[in-house]
């Protein structure tokens, strides 16, 4: 390990570090624009130069790898110059419209002018204007504003994987854009923002709606989708404004999907806000909460548990369905089930259901089979891990499924069940890459679960993990991408049918026939609720969505910004999402709905308090004594054993921007739909179309 | 004066037999298997030997970039010729492509043979359209002769030359970028280190060599490295093509040794300065990137790198750019600035901000519309500007300014008082 001086502190670090980072090792800061660590290091800002013993002129230390027996200083007079002239060359084309950018406030531009900056110009020449940009529905440019950091360029090219931006034209008249103008077609295209420095690429349904100082910031856990993305949700006044990525190396790194970030607008649309109860004439009318428990009450009594079905949505946290699960227990209700999409997955044996690699994991895993999922729609987090390996090289990526575009190199094995069976027999190319691998990685999605023989298809993929040697010592290989964020903590908590109990699938079915007469839907939106018709539907949520509209008592719940709530992601890992703004009128945190409701029911739960509700989730399964952490589960027989149906695998989801109530709710989605899926699908749409 | 049995470039002009026959007949390709079969480390040796200094600009030891190159790496290495002259006034290069391309291919092979290059690119200037056909013809004749491919003219080392034509960008003369333009990219700077020599083109060792410099290796090993260091200075020595252009009766390329002085030079070759010796201004002894000399200290100028390093200038290409007094030296120095700002690559920020700044401040400078003080400013913008980019292009744009503010300062003063009292004088009608 080379040793170096940097201002006369000795320090040694890891051959191939940058100067920079040594810098900061020492805490000395390094004033920097175009360098990120996690993009590939460009060195033309030119703001970190610092003096090396040696050299004839100061070094760019983001670009210089520290070398034994260097000496670097970094407060001469020569550096600070050289600071200063990088940045009034920064500031002479770039506006001085602070007060109207949106990055004002959080600018490291603005910040690092206050440090090495003028407080005149003595640029009298004309500034330089450059043509705005459209990049699509999400992203705002000003490009007067760019300083031509390339960071941009960087991120799309390396970690989106649409390398659609570049440099054109030269010097002065450099400009960033895509060159043939159009949209940016990734899912993660919402974190060029966070990347760019100035205020060039700003949020577009964020613009000019708050100033940072303006903002409360809570750290909290995403729910749009089973990644869990760690975020920051930045509230003003009860809104959620916006919510911005948090670090956290073993899930999201620093990014995070444009849905998490821009769907937020939909809370604030579509809210239920009071209790609702459908009166006589069939109209659902405003009621106190009393009322709408008592009508519940009234419906529920002396019916036997076997006519009462209950259903847990995508985004419900453990503690309600904790509740809810205790709360039917008590009714004597079997057929309970939180797997709306009707994955064939069972709730015994952990590790046949989580992502056991874990994501951090993917970054050591030397070959992929993707069979049945679309990572970059499911999980565009992850899919954004993938990449990262593949670039690495030496990921051999293998697809069985729909034809995918993936962001990164893939061979397309085949579309259904016939290609894994082929992979079993050791049949092709990829077969001996996967056998070949030392941690090798199978990736089973929704898309090959959700079938009628979706047991069979795990238990194939179960029996193809276990041949490759894809589950070891030290190593689980076996991989279950969910969609849903409450999906495995409810598997946790085991909300799946009893014995003798109805799944979705059932309880839809009896509801149809007349069987099951009471449903309770908590936060149940993708079921096909027009086969609700003749039960008696009980829809706890936030939302006026699907199964609002077909309910005949709507109790008003909380959204994941609205309560503390405890959810588990696809890998298993615990995580709390935190309260940030109340929840809208009379509406109420999930878990004391249910509480309240069990005790008009005379079954009162025995939780007064949220500490006594997560005592109880730790009691119900140890694992959600892990918080922020993956509790090992342990390998066992799961699936079902049988011939699978030849069949192509489907896609679990078709739209990435609207899969949730309030992705659906939200304008900014709808109009990502419009420019990214439909606009897709209408390839030969004109001018004069609509 | 440099004697005729001292050229190595023997059909400069092209009043010669270009093809191979008649470069044969010059001596070229006269027992290049043998000069191989002396081992890469007698080659390189005998160029380190030979004092022979990159003819580029940079006027870095040849020999000694050669020995930089890493041995048995199990990678393939690469020799890449830069063969993209566009520096204003320089047009020596040109010169050997079109009379002389054996001397190039020639050397390509040798100093490929040295570096364990089976593969060597030669990147043409864009604008370059008849030069490259008559390289592309000669590269052919070589083929068709044996002189290049397997066993390449019977040496036992395989060699393939690839000819690239460049898009008519000066950035892509730089050596990294050249590497990132032959690489399909946008023509910009890389960051140093890794240096190319280390991961260069396609991130394997990598040395790129001027055209010249590689053109009279195989010269000096058949006369041997005493005779090529037996002209001019200790450290400076050689024969160097100069490029002779602007106000001299007979603009011309010549070879001619080293360490000659610039009124010689000019007086024998050139035909003197246009009006005789005393209507001299300056010149610019390098290309368009040197500091301009002004007359007074042209009289023994010595032509070598350390000597007009030492006059706060330097060789460059050799490319001399004469101005006699007729000459507005700002608006000449305006000029070249407008060709920097015009060719930055827009990379990083000193040189994107910084040229179009100069050359701006320039522009009324040539009209006297600046204040005085500005010229204080443009120097420290220059100063600014030096040392702080990625590639030397920064320095290019700064040095002919700095050049024209430390010697004809009275110049941009009187013209703007000149302004001034113009406009003063409007103002008050």
């Amino acid at each position: 390990m080379p040793k170096l001086t940097i201002d006369g502190i000795e320090i040694e670090v890891e051959a191939g570090t940058s100067v920079l980072q040594a810098c900061e090792a020492l805490g000395i800061e390094v004033p920097r624009f175009c360098y990120h660590e996690r993009l590939s290091v460009a060195g033309n800002c030119r703001m970190c130069l610092v003096d090396m013993e040696r050299a004839p002129k100061p070094v760019a230390s983001c670009c210089m790898p520290v070398g034994e027996g260097m000496v670097i200083r970094t407060d001469t007079e020569r550096v600070r110059k050289a600071r200063n002239g990088v940045m009034e060359f920064l500031l002479i084309n770039h506006p001085l419209d602070c007060p109207i950018c949106d990055q004002g406030g959080e600018c490291d531009l603005q910040d690092q002018a206050v440090a090495y900056g003028k407080n005149t110009s003595r640029y009298d020449e004309n500034k330089r204007a450059v043509k705005n940009k459209e990049f699509g529905p999400l992203i705002k440019t000003v490009m007067t504003r760019c300083i031509h950091c390339t960071r941009c360029i960087r991120f799309a090219e390396e970690i989106a994987g649409v390398p659609v931006l570049g440099a054109t034209y030269r010097g002065e008249n450099m400009e960033v854009g895509t060159y043939v103008e159009k949209t940016l077609d990734s899912e993660l295209s919402g974190n060029l923002v966070d990347i760019c420095p100035v205020g060039a690429l700003t949020s577009k349904p964020y613009a000019f709606h708050a100033r940072p100082w303006e903002l409360r910031k809570f750290e909290s856990i995403d729910a749009m989708d089973a990644v869990g993305s760690n975020i920051r949700v930045d509230v003003r006044g009860g809104q959620v404004m916006r919510v911005l990525p948090r670090l956290n190396e073993a899930v999201n790194e620093e990014w995070i999907s444009d849905k998490t970030r821009h769907a937020v607008d939909g809370l604030m649309k579509r809210r239920l806000d009071k209790p609702y109860v459908r009166g006589a004439d069939g109209k659902l009318k405003a009621a106190s909460w009393d009322e709408a428990f008592a009508a519940i009450a009234k419906r529920v009594a002396g019916l036997d548990g076997s006519k009462i079905g209950a259903i847990a949505g995508n985004q419900a946290d453990a503690e309600s369905m904790l509740l809810l699960k205790e709360l039917m227990q008590s009714l004597g209700v079997a057929s309970i089930d939180c797997r709306q999409d009707g994955a064939k997955l069972d709730a015994t044996t952990r590790a046949g259901y989580l992502f056991n690699t874990t994501i951090a994991g993917i970054e050591q895993a030397d070959a992929v089979l993707l069979i049945g999922t679309n990572p970059r729609k499911e999980a565009a987090i992850i899919n954004a891990r993938l990449r990262k390996r593949w670039t690495m090289g030496g990921f051999p990526v293998g697809v069985i499924g729909p034809q995918i575009d993936l962001t990164y190199d893939h061979s397309y094995l085949g579309a259904g069940p016939q290609s894994l069976e082929a992979l079993l027999k050791g049949e092709g190319e990829f077969a001996a890459k996967l056998k070949a691998a030392q941690r090798p990685m199978i990736i089973v999605g929704m898309g090959a679960l959700t079938r009628a023989d979706g047991a069979q298809v795990l238990a194939a993929a179960r029996q193809l993990a276990e041949q490759v040697g894809a589950v070891a010592e030290g190593w689980n290989g076996f991989n279950v991408l969910h969609t849903a964020a409450a999906r495995v903590g409810g598997l946790d908590l085991g909300l799946v049918p009893a014995a003798g109990g109805r799944d979705v699938a059932g309880i839809l079915d009896g509801a149809d026939k007349g069987e099951v007469e009471v449903v309770y839907l908590l936060g149940a939106d993708e079921i096909d609720a027009s086969r609700l018709g003749k039960a008696f539907v009980i829809y706890q949520g936030h939302h006026g969505d699907v199964g609002a509209h077909h309910a005949d008592v709507i109790l008003p719940g909380a959204a994941y910004t609205e309560k503390e709530g405890t959810y588990v992601n696809t890998e298993g890992r615990v995580q709390r999402g935190r309260k940030a703004a109340f929840a809208p009128g009379d509406a109420r945190e999930d878990w004391a709905i249910l509480r309240a409701l069990s005790a008009h029911l005379a079954k009162t739960l025995p939780y007064d308090d949220l500490a006594s509700v997560r005592r109880r989730l730790v009691e119900v399964n140890p694992a959600f004594a892990h918080v922020d952490d993956v509790a090992p589960s342990a390998w066992g027989a799961f699936g079902a054993a049988g011939a699978m149906d030849a069949a192509p695998f489907v896609t679990a989801i078709d739209n990435f921007y609207q899969t949730c109530a309030i992705s659906r709710a939200s304008a900014t989605m709808a109009e990502c739909t419009e420019a990214f899926v439909k606009g897709r699908q209408e390839e030969g749409k004109t001018g004069t179309h609509g | 004066m440099l004697s005729d049995k001292d050229r190595i470039f023997t059909n400069l002009y092209g009043f010669k037999d270009r093809t191979l026959e008649g470069a044969r007949a010059r001596g070229d390709w006269n027992g290049t298997a043998d000069l191989i079969a002396k081992g890469a480390e007698w080659i390189i040796n005998e160029v380190k030997e030979s004092g022979l200094r990159g003819r580029g600009g940079a006027g870095f030891s040849t020999g000694l970039k050669w020995s930089f190159m890493p041995k048995n790496t199990g990678r393939p290495h690469y020799l890449v010729i830069n063969a993209d002259e566009s520096e204003p006034g320089t047009c020596k290069d040109r010169e050997i492509l079109r009379n002389e391309p054996h001397k190039l291919i020639e050397g390509c092979l040798i100093g490929g043979f040295a570096m364990q290059a089976n593969a060597s690119y030669i990147y043409v200037r864009g604008e370059f359209y008849h030069e490259a056909m008559a390289l592309e013809k000669a590269v052919e004749e070589a083929y068709a002769a044996g002189l290049l491919g397997k066993n390449a003219a019977g040496s036992g080392w395989d060699f393939d030359i690839y000819v690239h034509r460049g898009a008519g960008a000066y950035i892509c003369g730089e050596e990294t970028a050249l590497l990132e333009s032959l690489e399909g990219r946008k023509g910009q700077p890389r960051n140093k280190p890794p240096f190319p020599a280390q991961a260069g083109l396609y991130s394997c060792p990598t040395t790129v060599n001027n055209v010249e410099s590689v053109a009279v290796v195989p010269t000096i090993l058949r006369r041997g490295a005493p005779w090529f260091a037996g002209f001019g200075r200790p450290k400076n020595s050689g024969t160097k093509i100069f490029s002779i252009s602007g106000h001299v009766n007979n603009p011309c390329n010549v070879e001619e040794s080293m360490s000659i002085t610039l009124r010689e030079l000019i007086e024998k070759h050139a035909g003197g300065v246009r009006g005789g010796w005393d209507n001299l201004l300056g010149v610019i002894p390098g290309g368009s990137s040197t500091p301009v000399i002004p007359a007074d200290q042209c009289n023994d100028l010595i032509m070598d790198f350390d000597a007009l390093r030492e006059k706060g200038s330097g060789l460059g290409t050799a490319a001399v750019i004469v101005m006699d007094k007729s000459t507005d030296i700002i608006e000449a120095i305006e000029r070249l600035s407008h060709f920097y700002k015009h060719e930055s690559c827009g990379q990083c920020t000193p040189c994107r901000e910084g040229t179009g700044w100069m050359w701006r401040v320039m522009r009324r400078m040539v009209k006297g519309n600046a204040r005085v003080e500005e010229i204080d400013m443009l120097f420290e913008v220059t100063k600014q500007v030096e040392g702080h980019t990625i590639c030397a292009l920064g320095d290019a744009a700064a040095w002919p300014i700095q050049g024209l503010i430390r010697h004809f300062r009275p110049e941009i003063e009187a013209r703007i008082a000149k302004y001034t009292r113009n406009a003063g004088a409007i103002a008050a009608e």
